[in-house]
């Protein structure tokens, strides 16, 4: 299955070149396009071979790190490629942290007495935290907290790396972290929550009750850990969609994470850039979802019994 | 006979549907006042979208002009109405696209099964892993020039598997039910248990993911607006004022916030409505 999904997304890849209208070399190359460019670019992608021998020839290279030299930057995209993608996870990890601090608190809270007065203004305020587009929660952030409060490093242009400062760092990366951990937030509370209210109606759960365990240590060692597949499972598909919805906060706030260098890299048409990339990225989310799925083997091995 | 069929469909309605409440209501109307601003836009009474008054740049709110004017002195409300019709053709198109593929198929598949459901619910569990969202700014990136078809079809065709998955598990549900069963053990066509059993029992949980489905679309169709992968200016779609407007919000806050706060209640009244007729139905067995 796993070998099935990656070479169907290889194979995705390596053909988006091939959308292009007109010749690919004239597009690679862009504004490098001479005959010596012209000459390597031929040998290196066999592009005057059959399609299917370009694939492999294509394939071969991905395998051993060697994606291909941008013609624009005059860049190895390998080596543009690990100098963003530290930049993404940090910002994953930082969001990640943020919505499970948040979510899993507020789900237990909810689920203890459901439709009581803050389920009922939980369910509405993370409905309504639904219907907000990320790009919208950044661009009203920036409004009002870089610009009108004035507060270091959190404005646009302003990404200050890990290695140089790590609370200016912190800073800067604060505001895109919380707007990705507020759309997470949502989607894990209410996964969560429904959950956790139909655990509760479990025989073992009556079970403790009646040994006289406390409510809290109920909800922590019965509830929560059986209520958490789905949760996972969720992460998982949410953390995907978490690297693209990041490169528009990335994008908007000029953070030089993968996202806004494949948006630069658009722009300039730097296709090969733009290829490898895509092709991280997605490899990167199916690694994601399988991991996960093997920690939901181990959270609960009843589903791999089945 | 048939009316031994239909006692046996109404039996199985489930007997207290949740009321739908007046929210519901004014959240329909809220998305029928967009439908027909968004169709009607040319023959309103609205300044010229792409008029640039350069005699009232930056005006606030007002009578002359609703919402005011950007930077160029275009009328803000002209240009959200406008807008609306980028939102709302991309959101209807690509889904007109999904579950014009994706619904057929995953009814067909969750009846007939077999090798037929394998295969192709294979193929769909492949493609739901790859990022439908990089794939789409990948293709809308290679796929040159951008064209509002393009990215109705693009997005269209990425929400296959999606709706493929929802109608399958939503028709198994319904085929295992005895009046299914009843139909086809009285002998039904195949062509009637799917138009007269099935189809009317998964219609309402088709039409509630729609809405929460066009709702994601008008947020992707905004982010790729950002990413400049959406229709090309000065062609007003919300995401592309909110995106013009970033570079001079400090001066002018409202170019940001009119837009901002015309997709947002759009996209609550879809999530609202969709939210609301799912659980009217009352299907707890379907995940979104």
């Amino acid at each position: 299955m796993l070998l099935a999904i990656v070479f169907v997304v290889s194979v995705g890849s390596f053909y988006l070149i091939h959308l292009l209208p007109g010749d690919p070399a004239v597009v690679i190359l862009g504004t490098g396009d001479n005959p010596h460019n012209r000459a390597v670019l031929y040998k290196e992608l066999g592009l005057n071979k059959p399609i299917w021998d370009q694939y492999f020839i294509w394939m071969k290279n991905i395998v051993r790190g060697n994606f291909g030299t941008s013609f624009i930057s005059q860049t190895s995209v390998a080596s543009t490629i690990r100098a963003a993608l530290p930049i993404d996870v940090e910002l994953i990890v930082l969001s990640q942290i943020l919505a499970f601090a948040a979510a899993i608190p507020a789900a237990m809270r909810s689920a203890r007495h459901p439709d009581g007065p803050l389920d009922r203004l939980l369910g509405a305020t993370s409905f309504t935290l639904l219907s907000i587009p990320p790009f919208i929660i950044i661009v009203l952030l920036v409004l009002f907290i870089a610009i009108k409060l004035q507060i270091p490093h959190t404005g646009p242009s302003s990404y200050v790396s890990l290695a140089s400062d790590w609370v200016g760092n912190l800073e800067s990366l604060a505001l895109p972290a919380f707007t990705l951990a507020i759309a997470s937030f949502v989607v894990y509370y209410r996964v969560l929550r429904s959950d956790l209210i139909a655990t509760l109606q479990e025989e073992f759960i009556t079970l403790a009750r009646s040994k006289g365990l406390s409510s809290r240590r109920i909800m922590w060692r019965h509830a929560f850990r059986p209520s958490s597949v789905a949760l996972l499972g969720t992460a998982a598909v949410n953390i995907g969609g978490l690297l693209a919805g990041g490169f528009v906060v990335q994008y908007l706030l000029a953070i030089p994470g993968l996202g806004y260098t494949l948006i630069a890299a658009i722009a300039q048409s730097d296709y090969l850039l733009v290829q490898g990339i895509v092709l991280v990225v997605s490899v990167g989310v199916i690694a994601i979802n399988f991991l996960f799925d093997f920690f939901i083997n181990l959270i609960d091995p009843r589903i791999s019994r089945e | 006979m048939s009316e031994a069929l239909d006692e046996f469909t109404l039996m199985d309605r489930p007997e207290k549907n949740d009321p739908l409440g007046v929210l519901f209501w004014i959240c329909l109307g809220w998305l029928g006042l967009n439908i027909f601003g968004a169709v009607f836009a040319n023959l309103l009474p609205l300044p010229d979208p792409n008029f640039g008054n350069y005699s009232a740049i930056n005006a606030s709110p007002g009578l002359h002009h609703l919402l005011g004017t950007d930077d160029l002195g275009r009328d803000i409300f002209s240009r959200i109405v406008f807008g609306s019709r980028v939102s709302l053709a991309v959101g209807a198109g690509a889904m007109i696209i999904g579950f014009g593929i994706g619904a057929p198929l995953g009814m067909l598949a969750a009846y007939r099964r077999g090798r037929f459901d394998a295969i192709l619910t294979a193929l769909m569990y492949v493609l739901l892993a790859f990022p439908a969202i990089i794939a789409t700014i990948a293709v809308l990136s290679f796929w040159t020039p951008r064209a509002l078809l393009k990215i109705i079809i693009v997005i269209g065709l990425a929400s296959v598997p999606v709706v493929y998955r929802v109608i399958r598990t939503a028709t198994m549900n319904i085929a295992t039910k005895d009046y299914v069963i009843a139909a086809r053990i009285q002998g039904a066509t195949d062509r009637r248990i799917l138009f007269k059993e099935l189809l009317p029992n998964v219609a309402p949980i088709g039409v509630s993911f729609l809405l929460i489905g066009v709702a994601t679309v008008v947020i992707l169709e905004g982010a790729l607006a950002f990413l400049g992968l959406s229709v090309n200016p000065p062609t007003p779609s919300w995401g592309n004022m909110i995106n013009e407007s970033r570079t001079v919000m400090a001066q002018n806050p409202w170019l940001v916030i009119f837009p901002s706060l015309a997709m947002c209640l759009l996209l609550l009244c879809l999530n609202f409505i969709g939210d609301r007729l799912r659980s009217h139905f009352d299907v707890t067995e379907v995940k979104l």
